[in-house]
């Protein structure tokens, strides 16, 4: 096609300012962007100002170790999101899948006995459990074209009614024993970080990248931009579409590892509203409702703004903690309606 | 003063030297028309000669760059077709302006319900029921529209028109969608309503609804009236020689006269429901055109061919059947397929350059992380190759002019490198320079041994770039031509239906 070519400055132009600078002002995030991380700075700041305790190691463990269960299922959200879907089943998928772990290691401890498989084999156990979940969804709506608020609202209900029931309206707790074996899974860490803190940031790293550098990613936002234009581009759009719910579903079920520990138990109330809390960290960190544009990082300071002005209500004893839905309901209108003047101007 | 004596055939509408321009192009060219009461009045002329554009002013959705337009010598009281449905003149568009959830008596007297605080819904359902009465028509007045066969559709459209008591209806290929049966119960109405002293504005490709039906024709080419002609003056091919009549412009690059090997065979291709019992031959080096009236099944072959719609038949690539289940296996077999939809099919408008460039050849770009230089690489190579104007690499694809939308989509499909390439109305709104442009590139691409289908409302676009032509109507093939036999005239004949040479042009290559 060379012979069709001819001189044109303005493509010359174009050419060398591609050679010369590899665009490094695209990669860096623009004022906008920045939003959300100015708001963690400032809540910070407010923090330390309101409460001494606030910085102290004890309590930025806390915080991050508290975030981290919400952290991973955000994380796994912001694909499903990006890609134009929603699960609202995750809060009560948790709930299930803790059920079940609990249930199935005091099963198998007669014949396992209290020792690390008994812990590996729960864990396998909760991941397995997880990915059945998200298989579910994302087969509801990929292969039976059913909408995704539709599918996660009903499986919601089932999982959460599940749980209940396998609890008989009570709790299920896990074998005293194994909660003593099991325990520093959630209370000890490496180098003075505790545990679920280091698996939440494997995530987060892990889902920029993917989200950043990878065609999953890339294949997630071209979905949720327009799924049309990126079936016409031989893209396998219901199989990307179906391995953001079985992801979510695997880091639900990860998440679970990590939080069964703290508790030892799960009930009915388990995970109660931890979905809205997830979609909520989404969207404060600047990914599109509508999907077609996703910030695994934003999410993460999403989630961070949410445990952060919980602590700082509790530890502060200006407003009543019991105002704390208030408070998180009011960032996340603003979050969207900052964004949304964004996109116009 | 004496009254002057009032003209029996004063017009009600007429339009008196009015032109339109968009931006710096004008595209009607002084237009005088004038519709009379009781009178059917057919408005004929290719895709893109103003027909619509016309109707659009006439309707008040439109206002003229210059001129008048009059409604009983008067200048027109309405600047909008709400208004203009108000006095009268009532439009019925091509896409229908039905609500998909309501019934058709909600559709019917929306805007205008009958009764007070409540509403009256036996009135409204008695006076629709009437109304299908009339039309013949068993369509049900509790019946959602999005439950109605497109044919249905446009019966209620015709209701709606009727219940707004037009003085002036225009018609905008309304028997597009219609079966012959319900085409005939349309006529009926329209003969009822012209002796009712409506004045009726009628368009049709089907020339030989315009011989039976208009007491007037007027025949429209690039922007201008080039012949009007009353009932009997002008027979069908005398229609068609006058829409065409015009010599191809100079932007086309000049004819190959070398093909290669067979690329490509279909065989006893069907794409349900439309496309049926298509076969066709495509050689190394050629451009083949496919021609037809939107609606023939032009797109539904193309995306069939590619694996973008369930189909059954034969595909034969160097001789060997070939699967092609989805765009991914069409790609592996070397065969592309470009949208004719560039806005909703082919680029992600809220994406930058390179996101779009290298979306369907991913995979080529780094195993298991996308190697962003090499990306920005394509982008630098596909800009100076397509000649593609962008004020900055990372902007939004939305924001560039459709020239260079369609110029980016070229190098995204060429990127990954097909043997055989379908394109779906390469030109369709970019300006002319960029159309020349483009036929250089499928050109190159032909001269390339590459195998070029084009798929084209765009008749002279048709002629000055394919070797061959095939012509679909109705979902079949009506007849292909090549080399002498390949005119102007005898495309259109096909491509309307007027018969007498489809016969004789159907020879196998």
């Amino acid at each position: 096609m060379s012979d069709t070519t001819r001189p044109d400055t303005a493509r010359a132009d174009l050419a060398k300012q591609a050679a010369a600078a590899p665009s490094l002002t695209a990669r860096l995030p623009g004022l906008s962007a920045l939003g959300p991380l100015l708001a963690l700075i400032l809540l910070v700041a407010l923090g330390a100002y309101l409460n001494e305790n606030f910085l102290s190691a004890g309590n930025v463990t806390n915080v991050l170790a508290r975030s981290a269960f919400i952290g991973m299922i955000a994380v796994g959200m912001t694909f499903v999101i990006t890609s134009g879907g929603l699960d609202l089943s995750v809060g009560s998928m948790a709930a299930f899948i803790a059920g079940v772990m609990i249930l199935a290691m005091n099963a198998l401890l007669p014949t396992m006995g209290v020792g690390v498989p008994l812990i590996l084999a729960g864990m396998a156990i909760a991941l397995g459990a997880g990915l059945l979940a998200g298989l579910g969804n994302g087969l509801l709506v990929t292969k039976a074209r059913i909408e995704p608020f539709i599918v996660t609202l009903g499986t919601m209900g089932i999982f959460r009614s599940l749980v209940t029931w396998l609890a008989d309206g009570g709790t299920i707790s896990l074998d005293f024993a194994v909660r003593q074996l099991y325990r520093p899974v959630y209370y000890s860490g490496l180098f003075g970080i505790a545990w679920p803190i280091i698996v939440f940031a494997l995530v987060a790293i892990a889902g920029q990248i993917a989200m950043r550098h990878t065609r999953f990613g890339r294949y997630c936002e071209a979905i949720g931009s327009n799924d049309k234009v990126a079936l016409y581009s031989a893209v396998n759009v219901e199989r990307i579409r179906l391995m953001t719910y079985v992801l979510l579903g695997l880091l639900v079920g990860l998440a679970t590892v990590m939080y069964v520990p703290r508790l030892g138990s799960a009930s009915g109330t388990t995970g109660m509203l931890w979905e809205l809390e997830a979609i909520a960290a989404v969207i404060i960190g600047g990914t599109a409702l509508k999907g077609g544009y996703g910030r695994v990082w934003g999410t993460v300071i999403g989630v961070l703004i949410l445990s952060l002005i919980d602590n700082i209500l509790i530890l502060a004893d200006l407003v009543s903690p019991y105002l704390n839905g208030t408070i998180q309901g009011v960032i996340i209108v603003l979050a969207v309606v900052l964004q949304r003047s964004k996109s116009s101007a | 003063m004496s009254a002057a004596p009032e003209r029996v055939d004063a017009p009600v509408l007429e339009l008196v030297d009015v032109r339109k321009s968009f931006g710096p192009i004008e595209i009607l060219h002084g237009i005088d028309f004038a519709l009379h009461a009781g009178e059917v009045h057919a408005l004929i002329g290719e895709n893109g000669a103003g027909k619509s554009t016309i109707m659009k002013i006439l309707g008040g959705f439109l206002a003229p760059t210059s001129g008048a337009v009059r409604l009983d010598g008067k200048p027109a009281p309405y600047a909008s077709g709400a208004q203009a449905e108000a006095v009268g003149v009532v439009v019925i568009h091509q896409e229908f302006n039905l609500a998909p959830d309501l019934t058709v008596t909600e559709n019917i007297f929306l805007g205008r319900e009958l009764g007070g605080l409540f509403l009256d819904h036996r009135a409204m359902r008695a006076g629709t029921q009437a109304l299908l009465d009339e039309l013949d028509s068993p369509i049900r007045p509790d019946s959602r529209i999005r439950d109605l066969p497109v044919s249905d559709r446009q019966m209620v459209e015709i209701a709606k028109a009727l219940a707004r008591k037009a003085r002036v209806l225009i018609m905008d290929e309304p028997s597009a969608v219609l079966t012959h049966k319900e085409v005939e119960v349309l006529f009926r109405q329209i003969e009822r309503l012209r002796a009712q002293g409506v004045a009726l504005l009628y368009t049709s490709h089907r020339l030989e609804e315009i011989t039976r039906l208009a007491d007037r024709v007027t025949v429209l080419r690039d922007g201008a009236v080039v012949r009007q002609a009353g009932r009997g003056e002008l027979t069908e091919d005398g229609m068609a020689t006058a829409m065409v009549g015009r010599k191809l412009e100079d932007i086309y690059p000049p004819k190959r006269h070398h093909a290669g090997a067979v690329a490509l065979e279909v065989r006893g291709f069907s794409v349900p429901p439309l496309v049926r019992d298509i076969s066709f031959t495509l050689r190394r080096g050629e451009v083949l055109g496919i021609s037809g009236l939107v609606g023939s099944g032009r797109t539904e072959l193309a995306e069939g061919l590619v694996g973008l719609r369930a189909a059954t038949g034969e595909i034969l690539r160097h001789g060997v059947p070939v699967h092609v289940g989805s765009v991914r296996e069409a790609a592996a077999r070397g065969m592309a397929y470009l949208t004719e939809d560039r806005k909703e099919h082919g680029l992600l408008l809220d994406k930058n350059l390179t996101d779009n460039l290298t979306l369907s050849t991913l995979a080529r770009f780094g195993t298991v992380f996308i190697d962003s230089g090499r990306e920005e690489a394509a982008l630098t190579r596909a800009i100076g190759e397509f000649d593609i104007r962008a004020p900055r690499r990372d902007m939004k694809v939305g924001n560039l002019s459709g020239g260079n939308q369609q110029k980016l989509l070229l190098a995204k499909t060429m990127l990954g490198d097909p043997e055989v390439v379908i394109i779906d109305e390469p030109t369709r709104g970019i300006d002319v320079g960029t159309k020349s442009q483009i036929y250089a590139f499928i050109d190159a691409l032909a001269a390339e041994g590459r195998s070029v289908i084009v798929i084209s409302s765009d008749m002279p676009e048709i002629l000055g770039l394919s070797d061959r032509v095939l012509v679909m109507r109705h979902g079949r093939i009506a007849g292909e031509l090549y080399g002498e036999r390949l005119t102007e005239n005898a495309v259109v004949r096909l491509v309307m239906g007027t018969n007498e040479q489809t016969s004789g042009s159907a020879a196998h290559v």
